[in-house]
């Protein structure tokens, strides 16, 4: 079974962004990026189950500009077998890349396709809905636990009220939620290996898809922050605070 | 012009998501239409029928409705999005919520807009992105526009409407998913997401008894939901639905109160609307002291003790 995995490179978590002054977006020169943390849990999940014998090749496929190949390579150092980039340099929003995903995905026949749940970045959590749409496949998002059948896979689901298990005919699409599993850290060694492991190019505009923008993002904005508070003596002048000030109990 | 809410319900009720909803398409000022598709849903139907602003009530029964399962529910919602000219379909943005409007909106080659906070007119819409960190200012142009609604950003819809009720054909039986089980959380506590007061508890709390020990007597004196930070739901504290944050629940209840929690962006991003926030935390420079209304530095296990015998003594 082939499994691809969908990566984006974006904003690392841990990095504070700030919108640029004429509101048109936010400030990107100079920031660390990533692979977005749900799609190396996503990774790591097609890797495991390859270890297991579940899985015959990993294929990590990332739409973007050529800075998305560093992505991909530490993807491939996480055990992926070879990658694509599907390159462009325009704006691509959700609908586009699920059309683009699915011209690689006809091209490469994956028995499933594990995305992450959400980019960190757009926090859309459409596009894996999207491409299972587009392909006709059944789809399985926030997963926290995969199990590979004959023909078919089992996902256990983190859903609003607990959790939540279906089963879905493969062909498949998967989305990863944050503990579906903890994703490793690359080795020195695999990241030398990573270097030399196959990863082609195809440029956006050969899959003959429409990519163009569907919506405007017309202004960005910091939210209102929220004005510093006080700190309080004890659970005493708390209590008082609480019901005197706040009155809120 | 004419809206389509996609109730999310488990046939014998409607989720609060579903009302917010509402609230949000009457935002477009057009006549509202609630789809409930299950099977076995007269009473989901009956409490749609009721929710004030309602104009119509699409009722679809058929056994392959009987779960939310996104696949045959989408080619649904597409027959009756394309069918019915609405302007916007919408859905609060919960799990159910989230898992289906992007199916629908590529069926019908739409780009949908996620958690909306805010619609200034249709086709302007505002929604948060980078954890919460920046808001976006959201134009289209396109024919209908497929929408997930945050659920804290518009009120619950009110009852008292009466609704026409609209029995429509079911789609077909696409196949592709069933259902093998659920565990869901039971509690006698209110809802996280709609909750007045949330208590959550975080890695400070060291494990599950002693979160437990201490946050449930708190939060039955407060009468208050129990919610959880990202590292105490992955410790194995708490079950997941307890998490509150970017990739967890949303909650802007009257009072937030956060017992052993750093105040990460990744949490502040669920709950930093809240009316009121008290941080408890040892820390005197944690994060979550920026954003808290009242912070107590202090061990909370001291702290949190003494704040539950202090409101109970009234
Ligand atoms: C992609 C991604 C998504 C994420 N989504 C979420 C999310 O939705 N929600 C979420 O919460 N997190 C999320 N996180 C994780 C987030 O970054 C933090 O790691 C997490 O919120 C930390 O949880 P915590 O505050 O409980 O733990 P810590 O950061 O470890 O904080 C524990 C706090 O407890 C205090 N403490 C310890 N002992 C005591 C004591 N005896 N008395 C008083 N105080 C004490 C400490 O001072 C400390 O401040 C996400 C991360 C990523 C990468
Ligand atoms: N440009 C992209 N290239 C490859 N995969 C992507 C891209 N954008 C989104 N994805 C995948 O879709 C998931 C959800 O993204 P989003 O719908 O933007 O929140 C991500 O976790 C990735 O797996």
């Amino acid at each position: 079974m082939k499994i691809l995995v969908p990566i984006k490179r974006v904003v690392d978590y841990n990095v504070k962004v700030r919108v640029k002054s004429d509101q048109s977006g936010v400030e990107l020169t100079g920031v660390k990026m990533s692979i977005n943390p749900f799609d190396e849990i996503a990774v790591e999940e097609a890797v495991r189950l390859k270890e297991a014998g579940v899985a015959t090749e990993v294929v990590a496929v990332s739409c973007g500009t050529s800075a998305c190949q560093e992505t991909l390579r530490s993807a491939l150092a996480m055990g992926a077998d070879r990658a694509i980039l599907v390159e462009t340099d325009a704006e691509l929003q959700p609908l586009a890349v699920a059309k683009l995903l699915k011209a690689v995905a006809e091209r490469e026949q994956p028995q499933m396709v594990i995305c992450g749940k959400q980019a960190i970045d757009d926090d859309a959590n459409q596009t894996g809905q999207m491409l299972a749409a587009l392909m006709g496949w059944p789809q399985a998002t926030f997963a926290s636990k995969v199990a590979v059948g004959e023909g078919v896979v089992a996902v256990t689901r983190e859903i609003d009220g607990g959790l939540e298990t279906i089963e879905l005919k493969l062909p498949a699409v998967v989305t990863a939620d944050l503990r579906l599993n903890e994703p490793r850290y690359a080795t020195l060694p695999n990241i030398m290996k990573a270097k030399k492991k196959p990863l082609d190019v195809v440029a956006a505009g050969e899959l003959g898809v429409d990519v163009a923008p569907r919506l405007r993002h017309v202004r960005h904005a910091e939210p209102a922050a929220r004005k510093g508070g006080v700190k309080v003596a004890d659970v005493a002048e708390l209590v008082n605070k609480l019901r005197n000030e706040a009155k809120v109990i | 012009m004419k809206t389509l809410v996609i109730a999310e319900h488990d046939n014998s009720r409607l989720a609060t998501a579903t009302l917010n909803a509402v609230t949000a398409a009457a935002r477009f000022g057009g006549d509202i239409d609630v789809l409930v598709a299950g099977q076995g849903c007269d009473a989901a139907v009956a409490q749609a029928q009721s929710i004030a602003g309602v104009s119509r009530v699409l009722k679809v029964e058929a056994p392959h409705y009987a779960e939310p399962l996104a696949e045959n529910l989408a080619v649904l919602a597409q027959r009756v999005a394309g069918e019915g000219g609405y302007r916007a379909v919408l859905v609060g943005a919960t799990s159910f919520g989230k898992n289906l409007a992007p199916r629908v909106a590529a069926l019908l080659d739409i780009a949908a807009v996620s958690d909306v906070v805010a619609i200034a007119a249709p086709g302007r819409y505002e929604r948060p992105i980078y954890a919460g960190n920046v808001m976006v200012a959201v134009e289209s142009d396109q024919p209908v526009d497929v929408l997930t609604i945050r659920t804290t950003a518009f009120d619950a819809a009110g009852s008292g409407g009466g609704a026409t009720v609209e029995a429509i054909a079911a789609g077909p039986d696409l196949g592709l998913s069933r259902v093998l089980g659920r565990e869901l959380s039971k509690s006698e506590r209110p809802e996280l997401g709609a909750a007045a007061i949330v208590v959550s508890g975080g890695r400070g709390l060291g494990n599950g008894e002693n979160y437990h020990r201490l946050l449930d007597p708190l939060a039955d004196t407060l009468g208050a939901a129990l919610g959880a930070s990202r590292a105490a739901v992955d410790a194995g504290f708490v079950p997941n639905d307890y998490q509150v944050g970017q990739t967890g629940k949303i909650v802007a209840p009257g009072l937030y109160v956060a017992v052993g929690i750093s105040g990460a962006i990744q949490h502040l991003a669920g709950m930093k609307d809240s009316k009121v926030i008290v941080a408890i935390n040892k820390d005197p420079d944690a994060p979550i002291f920026q954003v808290a209304d009242y912070g107590l530095v202090a061990d909370l296990f001291d702290a949190v003790p003494a704040l539950t015998t202090s409101l109970s003594a009234g």
